[in-house]
């Protein structure tokens, strides 16, 4: 089982079961009050169900931070199509492996999850949609799905409720743009991962063509615990208008990685200093890309500040998907510029021109600019290409792609410079990341 | 063409998950599925799952081109997969790669002449926490130095 | 839907609700650039080009697929949407071959225009471009991926417009590239419209790349000459030769659609087999004769066969104008006092004009197919031997969810979307009917379209079945060639005149002239009997025609004719629009059939009027039932439909004699075995439907 020491200021609601003996199977899921907050919801009307999750404040951990009890709310009630939940266990934003540990260590909480959300939309029918890198969560959701169905809270007339929901895992096969919601249902419909024209938005038209409910993973983890303490409990775990805890994963340059579950608006520098035990060999901090490389990166000094979806909104960044990379004052910035370039390249779904030349080209700049050849026109030309992407392409892949380039050409202007004055040999082939 | 009779179970399973007509909606895991017991997607495995899930080999070469995951060539036996994405690269993982390009004697998608080893040099694999992180096939390396790499491999190397 | 008003660059404007800004802005003249966006096929949002502004929206938004909303204010020039449409274009450019020079669409390119346009005068991308080497996907297909820029259209008209799905998009972001059906090559229908769609010069065509510069070319708009459809086609004529024949600017009833025939069927015309002079048969073998001796010595006979009251038999062709055949039966019946004249029928309208007598409105016209709830077809593979019917239809269904029946013999391509496709054994389609009677009722309006199976009393069964529906119905007769409907209305079957008048009984059909054991002259304009039959009696023959067709090779004098592309006058298609020929080429030594029939009659000192065809088409508006269309619409390029015939056709026929010559899209009859194209499409190892 894949985690790590707890640590005392964490607050252990969706990680509660981490560590404990065969914590993935029902048994002990069952043991520590699994499946009652399902019971909860089988007494309570959709719209009671949809109001506690508005209460709890819970906002999509996806990316987004979407406020999951509206985006429930806007599944259309009386239509005869049948509607579908969909899990995005996609987690290829850099920087973020915390779906996976909610799924390695405690299944049976996302399928209580999906559940209650099945109730609260009507649903009939859902699918698990784990990206293919992640073949062995495949095999342990696969075992807890055969139990769940095997003690009847899945399939049939569940809990003896007159309630039929039948849940699949689905495999993908290696693209980060399927984690995109539209794009994971073409993906799931067994096409090219290229997003769709929205609107309609998968509230109203999503798994084929069915009005759907897709969010995280780590969403779904939170919603038993919501029905089980109410919404208003779990709210206030964390600040107004972000409720709860959310899953951060340490990286980077820390003396201690890893994923820790802490209130919302927790510090970042405590998050740092005191979760992570502070920068590596006593360096000094230099930067941190505070919710998965899609964010903006923050200067040292810009990192006195919570860590809740409107503090990041105001410092010009985002929470994003909870991958902390920090990175100490030797950290090469034109070199991470490369790569998290290099990884949106390689990632584009080539459908839209912006993106699909717009990150090519950016790669090709940033490789020269990280070789310490081209020119400062180079480096003035990343700034304004990137500016020139966002906002303008047809999902948001090609803003992921912008907006940490233009941070960093904006924040660290200085060692862009310094490459090009202090340039002397060609570097190595492999810098260069070759892959395609 | 058949599968193993496990495969095909699986497969019919598969079909039954999705709603009346959507059948290609089990092309993708088929295709993981199928490349995992064939070594690779040939041309056979595109026209007998574009059989099965009622679409041409064309919408089947689309799909296959678009996942990285999936190969028309055989990969080793033991296809190596080194992230050097931002949380791997801060703690050595560019290294990593080199080192796995030396000690395997191939560069990125390359198969080593006796067929057992394949690289790739891969994008973020959800292990950034335990960075630097390696796949070996579907099994997840973590925190690799060049030490443990050399070991790792050593060791596979032994088992044949 | 209600209308809502809105403002677009200041101008106001009322739409629909639900109208795309892109089509909305049109409507006011303005022109919001897109590459992606394609009129009647599914929307993409890819190209990102038509990018605006729309007041209280948080950024810029693609028009093109924007619905208008009331009282929406759209800026499509304002700095920040001319700065991202320069951008787009700079983007687009990093990767596209800058080798306009010798690239085809050179000209005509709307990469081009874009970049003259809205585009960045100077590029900022030095770094290396992504190759790939062009490939060839079919003799007429050949794709250069480097140039493509990903709009996705060719993609899109093969699947959706032409139910073919011969292209794809494999590969994922910048190495993204169009592929074909099987690998290396294409299998499809070689329609060439991912050609023609081609915003760009990715996809070009082996019979046209790297010949000519567009605007080195005359472009003449005239009519397909191949089969009863009536596609317009620009051909594009360099020197007198044609080498290019497309339909890019969608004018005529086809819009973009052209089929392999038309466009690259027109090869037969530069055919180094065609006749350049008059040929005399001397021995058994010919010699070329000049013009005026040919018709001194046709004139003599027709001449001497004429007083001692001998017998004619003239054969003419569904290919020739409307002016060529009423003015040859003209000349037939009054100046040679032959009753003897017939064509080859390919469906029998006559019958169903007969069978629709009393009622008005019932034939329907090309616009209906589009428009119709419904459609029957029986007994015909329309993808193969009416492309443009079943391309009509196909966007009909995929616009207004229109419902297609199919009662045919083997599958059809109509099947992937037919609400209902039957198999029937021939002769029992009729039967087969009765069992979608509730079905067709219920979709309250049908457009019938029916083969050369259903003749005679089998037509006059299926309009009673029709009439029996109780809902509104209209029919199409199924026929061949280019003209092959104008063939009947002009009156070239020896029991009818122009316009479905009773002819005086006792003409002879073709097969009956043929078998005439005294049969004095046999007169053949462009058609090729004696292909499959032999003449019985030793008359003296005479042949109007393009090649040495096996009929031309038992002629005494051979008389060299023009082709349609060089001619004037009007053909009449299969749905009865009238559309007019422009020449375009010529042919040194050739004369049009009018002009030799003219010249005939004047050396035989007999006239039955003036031979140019814009006197002969006021004649025939003037006397043919149907035809007293608006000339306006003819002159301009248009297509008039013919008024439906009303009233009894007062005659014995001989549907039995009614038979299609059964060509698949890659043939087409005498003529397409001089097209080296198709014939080289044929061999290809992509070819469908070998004959
Ligand atoms: C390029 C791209 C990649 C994304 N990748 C993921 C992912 O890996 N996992 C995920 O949960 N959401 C991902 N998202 C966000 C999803 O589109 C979607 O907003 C989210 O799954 C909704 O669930 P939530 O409301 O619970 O956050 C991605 C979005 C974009 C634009
Ligand atoms: S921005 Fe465009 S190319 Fe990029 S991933 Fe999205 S749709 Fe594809
Ligand atoms: S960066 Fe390597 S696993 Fe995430």
């Amino acid at each position: 089982m894949l985690y790590n020491a707890p640590h005392p200021l964490e607050v252990k609601v969706l990680t509660r079961r981490f560590g404990l003996e065969n914590s993935a199977s029902i048994d002990t899921y069952l043991a520590t009050d699994g499946y009652k907050a399902l019971g909860k919801a089988l007494d309570m009307t959709p719209d009671d169900i949809i109001n506690e999750v508005k209460a709890s404040n819970l906002r999509g951990r996806g990316g987004a931070g979407f406020p999951t009890g509206m985006k429930w709310s806007f599944v259309p009630r009386n239509v005869d199509k049948p509607k579908y939940i969909v899990v995005n266990a996609d987690e290829s934003e850099p920087g973020t492996c915390k779906d996976r540990l909610l799924i390695e260590n405690d299944p049976h909480q996302l399928i209580e999850g999906v559940l209650i959300a099945a109730l609260a939309v009507g649903a009939s029918k859902g699918w698990i949609y784990i990206r293919g890198e992640y073949r062995y969560l495949i095999d342990i959701m696969d075992k807890a799905l055969a139990e769940a169905y095997a003690r009847g809270y899945l399939g049939q007339n569940i809990c003896g409720r007159g309630f039929n929901f039948e849940l699949y895992t689905q495999t993908g096969a290696g693209a980060y743009e399927c984690g995109e919601e539209s794009a994971l249902l073409e993906s799931l419909e067994g096409k090219r991962g290229v997003p769709r024209i929205r609107p309609p938005f998968p509230a109203v038209s999503g798994a084929f063509q069915s009005p759907t409910i897709l969010n995280n993973v780590e969403t779904f983890c939170a919603v038993p615990a919501i029905l089980r303490d109410g919404g208003p409990a779990f709210s206030a775990l964390g600040v107004p208008k972000n409720g709860g805890t959310r899953m951060f994963c340490l990286s980077g340059h820390l003396n201690v990685t890893g994923v820790y579950e802490l209130p919302m608006g927790f510090p970042l520098l405590k998050m740092i200093n005191e979760i992570g035990g502070g920068v590596r060999g006593g360096r000094k901090l230099k930067a941190v890309i505070p919710g998965g490389s899609s964010c903006p990166v923050l200067k040292a000094e810009e990192c006195d500040l919570p860590m809740d979806y409107d503090s990041l909104m105001k410092a010009k960044s985002m929470l994003g998907s909870g991958g902390v990379v920090v990175m100490d004052e030797q950290t090469d910035m034109v070199k991470a510029a490369l790569r998290i370039m290099h990884f949106y390249q390689h990632e584009s779904c080539g459908w839209c021109i912006p993106c699909r030349e717009g990150t090519t080209w950016l790669k090709k700049l940033l490789t020269r600019l990280d070789a310490g050849r081209g020119t400062i026109g180079d480096v003035n030309l990343v700034g304004d290409l990137a500016r020139n992407m966002l906002g303008r392409t047809f999902c948001p892949l090609g803003d992921a792609a912008a907006m940490p380039t233009i941070s960093i050409v904006e924040k660290f202007r200085d060692e862009f410079e310094a490459k090009l004055a202090n340039y002397t040999a060609p570097r190595a082939q492999s810098s260069q990341f070759v892959v395609v | 063409m058949n599968f193993s009779p496990q495969l095909e179970q699986k497969f019919a399973d598969l079909l039954t998950h999705y709603p009346e007509g959507r059948q290609r909606a089990a092309l993708i895991p088929m295709l993981m599925f199928a490349q995992d017991e064939v070594g690779s997607i040939t041309p056979d495995v595109v026209t007998e799952l574009a059989k099965r899930c009622g679409i041409t080999p064309l919408q089947v070469d689309e799909v296959i081109g678009f996942y990285s995951m999936l190969h028309r060539k055989p990969l080793g036996k033991y296809h190596v997969q080194v992230c050097t994405n931002i949380s791997c690269l801060l703690v050595g993982g560019e290294e990593l790669y080199e080192h796995a390009c030396k000690k395997l004697g191939i560069g990125h998608k390359q198969v080593t002449a006796d067929g057992q080893f394949s690289l790739e040099e891969v994008e973020c694999m959800g292990a950034c926490s335990w960075a630097p992180a390696i796949q070996i096939g579907y099994d997840f390396h973590h925190a690799v130095s060049p030490q443990k790499f050399d070991q790792l491999i050593d060791a596979l190397r032994k088992i044949q | 839907m209600p209308d809502v008003n809105l403002i677009i660059d200041g101008k106001a404007v009322t739409a629909p609700a639900g109208t795309l800004a892109i089509d909305a802005a049109k409507t006011a003249g303005i022109e919001i650039p897109a590459f992606c966006y394609y009129e009647g096929l599914s929307l993409q949002a890819a190209c990102r080009m038509c990018l605006v502004e729309v007041e209280k929206a948080p950024k810029l938004l693609v028009a093109c697929t924007l619905p208008v909303a009331e009282g929406m204010v759209i800026h499509t020039d304002s700095p920040a949407v001319k700065n991202a449409r320069k951008y787009t274009l700079e983007f687009l450019l990093t990767n596209h071959p800058l080798d306009c020079p010798v690239c085809d669409k050179g000209g005509e390119c709307e990469l081009q225009d874009m970049v003259f346009r809205y585009g960045a005068g100077e590029s900022r991308f030095t770094d290396v471009k992504h190759h790939v080497d062009e490939k060839q996907w079919s003799p007429v297909v050949y794709f250069d991926a480097p140039r493509c820029i990903l709009c996705y259209r060719c993609v899109r008209i093969c699947n959706e417009g032409m139910g073919v799905g011969a292209l794809g998009v494999i590969n994922r972001g910048v190495i993204s590239e169009i592929a074909p059906s099987h690998g290396d090559h294409l299998e499809c229908d070689e329609c060439g419209m991912c050609i023609d769609i081609c915003p760009v010069g990715a996809l070009t065509s082996g019979a046209y790349r790297y010949k000519t510069r567009p605007w080195e070319m005359q472009h003449v708009g005239t009519i397909c000459t191949h089969c009863s459809n009536g596609c317009k086609t620009t051909l594009g004529v360099r020197n007198g030769e044609i080498v290019r024949a497309n339909n890019r600017d969608r004018s005529g009833i086809n819009n973009e659609f052209l089929c392999v025939k038309g466009r690259y069927g027109f090869d037969f015309n530069a055919s180094t087999e065609r006749l350049q002079s008059p040929m005399m048969r001397v021995g058994n073998g010919y010699e070329p004769i000049s013009w005026a001796k040919a018709l001194q010595i046709v004139s003599e006979k027709f001449s001497e066969t004429k007083t001692r009251g001998g017998k004619f038999g003239v054969i003419a062709s569904p290919h020739s104008t409307n002016e060529d055949n009423y003015f040859l039966q003209k000349f037939v019946r009054e100046g040679l006092g032959s009753k003897n004249i017939d064509h080859q029928q390919s469906g029998d309208v006559v019958t169903l004009i007969d069978a629709l007598s009393g009622k008005s409105g019932k034939l329907a016209a090309f616009e209906d197919l589009y428009k119709t709830k419904a459609a029957l077809v029986i007994s015909s593979d329309l993808a193969q031997q009416h492309p443009l019917l079943a391309f009509q239809l196909r966007a009909n269904f995929r616009h207004h969810a229109m419902k297609m029946f199919a009662v045919t013999p083997g599958p059809v391509r109509e099947d992937q979307y037919a609400k209902r496709s039957v198999r029937v054994e021939a002769g029992q389609e009729l039967s087969a009917l009765e069992n979608l009677r509730d079905e067709l009722k219920a979709a309250g309006e049908l457009v019938v379209l029916f083969g050369d199976a259903i003749k005679g009393d089998a037509v006059r069964k299926l309009v009673d079945f029709g009439e029996s529906l109780g809902i509104a119905v209209k029919y199409i007769c199924l026929v061949d060639y280019s003209n092959s409907r104008g063939a009947v209305d002009m009156g070239l079957t020896p029991e009818l005149l122009p316009g479905y008048h009773a002819a005086p009984a006792g003409g002879l059909h073709a097969d009956e002239m043929l078998a005439a054991p005294d049969l004095d002259v046999l007169w053949v304009v462009g058609a090729n009997p004696l292909e499959k039959a032999s003449l019985a009696s030793k008359a003296f023959v005479v042949v109007q025609d393009l090649f040495m067709t096996e009929t031309a090779q038992q002629a005494d004098i051979v008389l060299p004719s023009a082709s349609a592309y060089e001619k004037n006058g009007t053909v009449t298609n299969v749905t009865g629009e009238v559309q007019k020929l422009k020449a375009g080429p010529k042919t040194m030594g050739a004369k049009p059939d009018l002009e030799i029939i003219g010249l005939i009659g004047k050396e035989m000192g007999v006239r039955v009027g003036i031979w140019t065809s814009d006197a002969v088409f006021d004649e025939i508006r003037r006397n043919v039932r149907g035809y007293n269309v608006p000339l306006p619409i003819i002159a301009t390029g248009g297509a008039a439909v013919t008024a439906p015939v009303n009233g009894r056709v007062p005659v014995e026929t001989r549907p039995d004699r009614v038979q299609s010559a059964g060509d698949t899209l890659f043939t087409s009859g005498s003529l397409g075995r001089y097209s080296k194209t198709l014939a080289s499409v044929l061999e290809a190892p992509g070819a469908l439907y070998k004959p």
